[in-house]
């Protein structure tokens, strides 16, 4: 199973450092999920990681091996990544866009094995959209549309998962739909992923691993119930707000302070 | 649109029948009304009267010109237009047209050249510089080649090139007149040589097209994700932008700026074909040709007995389509 590690990573815009000097070791098997506030670099590490940025200084390593020394079509086949809103083109079919994850095992001479199609019918049926193959991905709802990316990721068979911020956009309903489903990708297929989430209690029941991003570095990393406090969100997000457990889950839920309607106990529904 | 692959093929067959009639057509059609009998006898027995003559030497040059040059652009602008992520993106973008016009425009002004044979080379160098100037600039910087880029630096070499022609045809009158038929886009009075010295090129960058057709589907889904995939998108975006150049370029040298081919065929051919450019590219070709031979039919008939030159046919043709599509597009978001 691969594994992925930063080392000394510094990450910048032109003059701007984003992240410096990064040290993380991302666990084998398991569900990690970044948060921070908003501009803290979660996202532009996760695409460092996944090499769609070149580091500053420092690196990147799969399997101890530097990520940017090694050829690209190669990694794709270990580290498959969603980026933030991808767009498809225009008319382009769940069906070939699901194809599309096959690309790196590709080549001249081999064009499209049977392999690639058991792949292909593999993750439309984790997805649930064996019956919508062959409609455009832009006539999907917004839930669906997320599914077939995340099903031409999983077509690429990789071991590692990276996704920017996959509920973005989503009701309710969706982004449990998506979470459940890489979830379960993870229990029964052992798939590390690793993802960025804006919302603190989903990542709090979905993560086994929590990195906590703050002042270009981690700020905190651990199991949820280990890592967030009150004076973490504090510090991380300039909110006060008080640390509860979920009543279902039993996981971290954190309730931000501020205004609002207060309905007392006795008066509202026990 | 045609769903299965056998439905494509049939298309492509039912498409390649279509163009081998419209050259027929050509070759029969215009101000001296060929027998298709007369064209045939010209073709394989030609015994050098005048109307055989006129067949051999004026209309099936101009038959092979039209339909090689407009399957070219057509391919051309498909790939300028998955380069670009922009739908009305034309090889006009790299600023070909406007770079094989200053160069020829130079090369009359101050060495005198007027063999049609050399002005073709000059063109695709012309061509080609401005390609190279627009792909290094938007190369610089931190993100590398994006869209918006080459966008942008294209529509301002182009723009930088065509005010020098102007500038230098407001000054010299005796230029102006030498280069003004080759200005227009035309695939009238040119000999067979010129294709044929133009022809490799071409050639070679069709059989390119289609060996990394596989790749351009790649490429279209944006760089986060063709990089994701494990594709070296510069790599991929060079080998396009080359093949563009010797597209659109060999098509400039051989019968001069002809304006909308590239930027209307694409469409025609998605709505046949689909956005896979294994499928795309081909009936381009094909749909390219047919647009450029029927437009340059047509351009024989508008003023009979005189001639329009075909780059104004398309431009009649591709103004509304322009607009269509502008509009369409802002109707999606």
């Amino acid at each position: 199973m691969s594994a992925l590690q930063a080392k000394e990573l510094t990450l910048s815009y032109g003059e701007t450092t984003i992240i410096d000097r990064l040290d993380l070791t991302i666990p084998k098997g398991k569900i990690t999920v970044f948060i921070g506030a908003n501009g803290c670099g979660k996202s532009t590490l996760l695409r460092a990681l996944a090499r769609l940025l070149k580091p500053t200084s420092g690196a990147v390593l799969l399997d101890g091996k530097e990520i940017a020394k090694q050829p690209t079509k190669e990694i794709a086949r270990r580290l498959a990544i969603l980026p933030q809103s991808p767009m498809a083109p225009e008319g382009l079919t769940v069906l070939q866009l699901v194809k599309q994850g096959r690309y790196p095992y590709q080549t001249w001479f081999k064009q499209w094995s049977d392999e690639d199609e058991r792949a292909v019918e593999r993750a439309l049926a984790a997805t649930r959209l064996t019956e919508l193959a062959e409609r455009p991905v832009d006539s999907l709802s917004g839930g669906q549309r997320q599914r077939a990316w995340i099903a031409m990721t999983l077509a690429q068979e990789t071991d590692i998962i990276l996704l920017d911020e996959p509920t973005t956009y989503l009701d309710l309903a969706h982004q449990i739909d998506i979470l459940d489903l890489l979830f379960e990708l993870n229990e029964k297929e052992q798939r590390t992923i690793v993802m960025v989430l804006h919302d603190l209690n989903l990542a709090c029941r979905y993560a086994h691993h929590l990195v906590v991003i703050r002042n270009k570095t981690v700020y905190a990393e651990g199991k949820p119930e280990d890592v967030i406090s009150r004076q973490l969100v504090k510090d991380v997000f300039q909110m006060d707000c008080q640390i509860t457990y979920d009543p279902i889950f039993g996981t971290p839920l954190c309730i931000p302070y501020g205004k609002g309607r207060r309905i007392l106990q006795k008066e509202g529904v026990s | 649109m045609l769903a299965t692959n056998r439905q494509k093929m049939v298309g492509l067959i039912g498409l390649l029948i279509v163009l081998l009639a419209a050259m027929w057509m050509s070759i029969v059609c215009g101000y001296t009304d060929t027998s298709w009998r007369q064209a045939v006898a010209a073709l394989i027995d030609n015994n050098g009267s005048n109307a055989h003559l006129v067949v051999a030497t004026v209309r099936l040059p101009r038959a092979l010109i039209a339909a090689a040059v407009g399957a070219s652009l057509a391919m051309a602008g498909a790939l300028m237009q998955a380069l670009t992520r922009n739908p009305l993106a034309s090889p006009g973008i790299f600023g070909i047209n406007a770079g094989a016009g200053f160069f020829i425009v130079v090369m009359v002004t101050f060495f005198s050249i007027s063999s049609l044979q050399m002005l073709s080379w000059v063109a695709f160098m012309g061509a080609a510089m401005a390609a190279l100037i627009v792909f290094v600039i938007s190369a610089a910087g931190k993100d590398g080649l994006t869209p918006l880029k080459m966008t942008l630096a294209g529509t301002a070499v182009a723009a930088l090139f065509a005010s020098l022609t102007q500038g230098m045809l407001a000054m010299n009158e005796k230029a102006l007149e030498e280069v003004l038929f080759w200005l227009a886009g035309s695939v009238a009075g040119r000999k067979l040589e010129l294709l044929a010295a133009v022809f490799p090129y071409l050639a070679a960058a069709w059989a390119g097209a289609m060996l990394l057709a596989r790749h351009v589907n790649i490429l279209v889904m944006g760089d986060d994700v063709a990089k994701a995939l494990g594709q070296r998108t510069n790599v991929i975006k060079a080998a396009v932008a080359i093949l563009v150049v010797l597209l659109a370029g060999g098509s400039v040298a051989v019968a001069g700026p002809i304006g909308f081919i590239g930027m209307m065929v694409p469409h025609m051919a998605r709505a046949l074909a689909g956005v896979d450019h294994r499928w795309l590219l081909p009936y381009c070709a094909l749909l390219g040709g047919i647009l450029l031979l029927m437009a340059d039919i047509g351009a024989r008939y508008v003023l009979m007995p005189r001639e329009v030159p075909v780059g104004i046919v398309t431009a009649l043709l591709g103004v509304p389509f322009f607009i269509y599509i502008a509009r369409r597009g802002i109707a999606a978001k």
